[in-house]
């Protein structure tokens, strides 16, 4: 539709105008700033306003919380990105238990129908956090395909305390989004959730019906 | 500032005439002298609101005629003036007279807004104890940009309480010719309205803006509500001149 | 004045006032609405800042426009995003339909998207035998009625659960009765990923497209969005080609002002950025993404420099949230895609404003939509200047149907109206007649009428201020 395209753009052309651009005064978005104590905190206000649950771990014992986790709510399995550096880590810790690790690693079209129905949770990494409203940054990829944390009823994200960031802002900012993005990133705030009938919330509804944060303190 | 101009507006001059006395007697009380150029019609805020621009700015030209001194002008109501300090730029945008318009816009005040932003007035009760409620029109709020004057100056009388509305800051569904275009949704705004004010238990609803009280008094009147509406200048007036 | 014009919305919402089920529905939603944007907005400095960013980027944004689309599309294009350009809605569903042949697909699941609304896509590709099934739980429930959105983010505001529970157990197989949220949400899960699992090609609106980046931009809560642009092999975008932002730092302001001014919340469930298709390596995602950007008369709304003004909006829906009049009468009865105070200047500069007049006059101007506007769209006045196009043909203008909507009654009205008023003599004539005879005027005249309907009948002063003033003999220099 080339025809339309061109018809289109000279449309705007004719029609754009020589007024002044507009400055930008972004003071409102820099006064968004906390100490990184303040930030793992806000972040967790944030995102267990809307039922997101946070396990508490350090560098050493995260994988044992995970798997801990898994046990506890008896997962047959758990499905994970085995090149990622969370998945790998995860994987060279795990204990043979009641929870099989699921690797990720085939296209998504042999698998399809277990996938939406035989797994019971997705582990993902994170890219970091949004401390102004509650969030996680995630990159999706073939390390973390796409699916990993939206299709399992349970996704489990591992978040490192000193990757939380301000705002969504000073996110994009600080991980160059702007210069270069993957093909998927997301900002997840919470397990999935509608509001469509009477106002009145619901959890669950398409995506994950849990969000699990493990939230790995690394600030000391 | 010894001097002011006042302006009537066609809907005081013709269903709230004691309003504009009261206005004019609120000012004089405060030691102002009340000029009121003779030649008043409208500000034609109904024809340019309906797109009919030429024969809003044909009256409006008249209008701004009346008053060639360098005076503030005086107006009871948010609606006019605001059609005459902020959208009058707007009608005369590109026209031979715009200048002279501008300099007229800029010396467009409300009553109670003149009363407290430049006159600094006090008040002093003289009425028996009574409970109002008050509605904001949404052309002095939101046009003109009152920021609370009139409830001020209501706030400086020790003998009435005043208690709010639930929705004060909703339209009360006059919008000129509005109410006549679309009955049946403005009318049912203008009910909401009136039971609104009923359940304050106030007994009286004042407001700066005659649109206002002729469409929330006509509703009130037809399901025979004791509440009462009266202009915030007849009121003040009342209840604070010496008898 | 316009009697004849004005039905279609009068009517309906006369029809809609009448209905104190739905009435209610939509005020209590509204209220909710209402006071949780203000909960987000504790700081009224912060929220003017806020404010103004976004009104400025937008502008920015438009002003640059021809520009920003380019520099997406060559972005997109170079992620291996395919991008389309269509001047009309049949022209954009000619486009998706061939996309949808040439892959084969016969079922699309579609994330919520109010252009594919404007483009009436699912009755589109019906006919053409392709299944088009809405995800969005609200699109899905008002769907399996037959019925169109009645707000923009909320498309299914106007039911209660009492009737969404009747619906269910009737058009949901094996559904039993519940009231339960939780459980009628669980039966439309259940639904859903099946047909999730199955699309051969799924279906999105944009939120926001990053120029720099060529990057889609999704805001969504359910995670249908999610399934529908990641779970099929192929996903289509559509998008208004105002949509354009240019750089991702500008998105996040625009994001942050759109959830909370839109529901109340700091931060949607999901924010979702698709920069490209399935990559090297990647094991799911779709293997195709097209982009459809629609014109559908934006370029003639953006030709005008305050009429352009209309399309910094970011479709939070916050003016219908607020609007005294959509709050009573209900998306619906502005027989129109976009409902509300927004959609009172959208679609007539869409479809003509002599032929939805109605919608231009559906407004007693209060302002509360301009007022909560995250990009300060000048809503009344621009209802103000289409009112001057439905009965003018200035010279210089463009606007779709200018000077259609020009009655002879009306035009005659105002000519009289002017020539008494601009004559103190005959003003003051008229007043003495009003003040002396205007009781006697009957309750059931025209346009009185109207006004009486509800109210008594409005009753002149015995003397006008002006003769008492002359009375009194005050200064009139």
């Amino acid at each position: 539709m080339t025809d339309a395209r061109t018809a289109i753009l000279s449309r705007l052309r004719i029609a754009g105008g020589t007024a002044p651009q507009p400055a930008l005064d972004t003071a409102v978005l820099e006064r968004r700033q906390w100490p990184a104590a303040e930030r793992v905190a806000r972040l967790r206000k944030g995102m267990e306003a809307v039922h997101t649950e946070f396990l508490e771990a350090t560098p050493g014992t995260w994988p044992d919380m995970v798997r801990a986790f898994c046990e506890c709510e008896r997962l047959p399995n758990l499905l994970f990105g085995p090149s990622s550096e969370a998945g790998s880590a995860l994987a060279a810790a795990w204990a043979p238990g009641d929870t099989q690790l699921m690797p990720y690693d085939r296209p998504v079209e042999t698998f399809k129908d277990e996938l939406f129905s035989g797994v019971a949770a997705g582990f993902t990494g994170t890219v970091g956090g949004v401390a102004e409203t509650g969030g996680l940054l995630l990159t999706p990829g073939p390390a973390e395909p796409r699916l990993l944390s939206l299709v399992p009823p349970i996704h489990i994200a591992l978040l490192r305390a000193s990757t939380i960031q301000d705002s969504f802002w000073s996110a994009v900012k600080n991980l160059g989004w702007g210069r270069s993005l993957p093909p998927n990133a997301l900002l997840i705030s919470g397990p999935s959730k509608t509001a469509d009938i009477e106002q009145t919330l619901a959890y669950g509804v398409h995506g994950p019906k849990r969000l699990i944060v493990v939230l790995v303190d690394d600030l000391t | 500032m010894n001097e002011v101009y006042f302006y009537a507006t066609c809907l005081v001059d013709l269903f709230y005439p004691d309003a504009g006395m009261a206005g004019i007697q609120l000012l004089r009380q405060a030691g102002v002298q009340v000029i009121f150029p003779e030649g008043q019609t409208c500000c034609g805020q109904p024809a340019f609101n309906c797109g009919y621009w030429e024969e809003a700015r044909d009256v409006a030209r008249t209008q701004v005629a009346l008053f060639p001194r360098d005076l503030p002008v005086i107006l009871p109501s948010g609606s006019c003036a605001g059609m005459m300090k902020i959208h009058y730029p707007e009608l005369f945008h590109g026209e031979p007279d715009e200048t002279q318009v501008r300099a007229f816009s800029a010396r467009v005040y409300e009553l109670t807004q003149f009363l407290v932003d430049v006159l600094d007035v006090k008040l002093e009760d003289l009425g028996e104890p009574v409970k109002v409620t008050w509605h904001s029109s949404c052309h002095a709020v939101r046009d003109l940009g009152l920021k609370g004057e009139p409830q001020a100056l209501i706030g400086q009388l020790s003998n009435v309480e005043l208690a709010p509305l639930a929705r004060e800051h909703e339209c009360c569904g006059f919008g000129g010719t509005f109410s006549v275009r679309q009955p049946e949704i403005s009318g049912a705004m203008s009910c909401d309205k009136a039971a609104d004010a009923e359940s304050t238990g106030a007994s009286l609803l004042l407001s700066t803006d005659g649109g206002c009280l002729l469409n929330v008094n006509g509703t009130l009147e037809a399901k025979r509500s004791p509440l009462r509406v009266q202009h915030v200048a007849e009121f003040l007036w009342e209840r604070t001149r010496a008898r | 004045m316009h009697v004849e014009n004005e039905v279609i919305f009068r009517d309906a919402a006369a029809k809609a006032l009448l209905d104190p089920q739905l009435r209610a529905n939509f005020r209590r939603a509204m209220d909710g609405l209402i006071s949780k944007r203000l909960a987000q907005f504790p700081d009224p400095r912060d929220l003017q800042d806020l404010r103004d960013l976004s009104t400025a980027i937008r502008s920015r944004s438009l002003l640059n426009l021809p520009e920003l689309l380019e520099q997406f599309e060559a972005k997109a294009t170079e992620n291996g995003i395919q991008v389309h350009w269509a001047e009309t809605c049949e022209e954009a569903n000619e486009l998706i339909l061939g996309i949808l042949r040439s892959k084969g697909a016969r079922t699309l699941v579609k994330g919520k998207s109010m252009v594919s609304e404007e483009m009436h896509l699912n009755d589109f590709l019906e006919r053409h035998g392709i299944e088009a099934l809405e995800s969005d739980l609200g699109e899905y429930i008002i769907q399996l009625d037959g019925e169109t959105p009645s707000h923009i983010i909320m498309p299914a505001i106007h039911k209660n659960k009492d009737q969404i529970a009747r619906q269910f157990s009737q058009k949901i197989k094996d559904a039993k009765y519940t009231e339960d949220v939780d459980e009628l949400t669980a039966m439309a899960r259940k639904v859903l990923r099946q047909k999730f699992l199955e699309a051969d090609a799924g279906l999105s609106g944009v939120n926001f497209a990053v120029a720099e980046t060529g990057t889609l931009c999704l805001v969504e809560n359910e995670g249908n969005g999610r399934m529908s642009t990641h779970v099929p092999p192929l996903h289509i975008a559509v998008m208004g080609l105002e949509k354009v932002v240019a750089r991702l730092e500008e998105v996040a302001p625009l994001y942050a002002i759109l959830t909370r001014s839109a529901t109340g919340q700091a931060v949607s469930t999901y924010f979702n950025l698709i920069t490209a298709p399935r990559g090297a390596g990647e094991m799911d995602g779709p293997q195709e993404v097209h982009l459809v950007i629609l014109d559908n008369g934006r370029s003639r709304i953006y030709a005008d420099p305050q009429l352009r003004a209309t399309l910094r909006c970011i479709r939070c829906g916050a003016c219908m949230n607020h609007c005294p009049v959509y709050t009573r009468v209900g998306g619906h009865a502005y027989e129109a895609v976009y409902p509300g105070p927004i959609g009172k200047i959208l679609t007539p500069q869409m479809e003509g404003v002599g032929v939805r007049h109605d919608l231009i006059h559906g407004s007693s101007l209060c302002g509360a939509c301009a007022e909560v506007c995250p990009v300060e769209i000048p809503i009344p006045e621009i209802l103000v200047r289409l009112r001057r196009e439905a009965t003018h043909e200035d010279a210089g203008s463009n606007v779709a149907g200018k000077g259609t909507g020009r009655t002879a009654i009306e035009d005659w009205t105002w000519r009289i109206w002017a020539l008494v008023l601009k004559r103190p003599a005959l003003y003051r004539v008229a007043i003495w007649f009003a003040t002396r005879f205007g009781k006697a005027l009957p309750a059931g005249a025209p346009l009185i009428r109207n006004w009486t309907r509800s109210r008594t009948k409005p009753v002149p002063a015995h003397r006008s201020l002006q003769e008492r003033m002359r009375a009194e003999g005050g200064r009139h220099d």
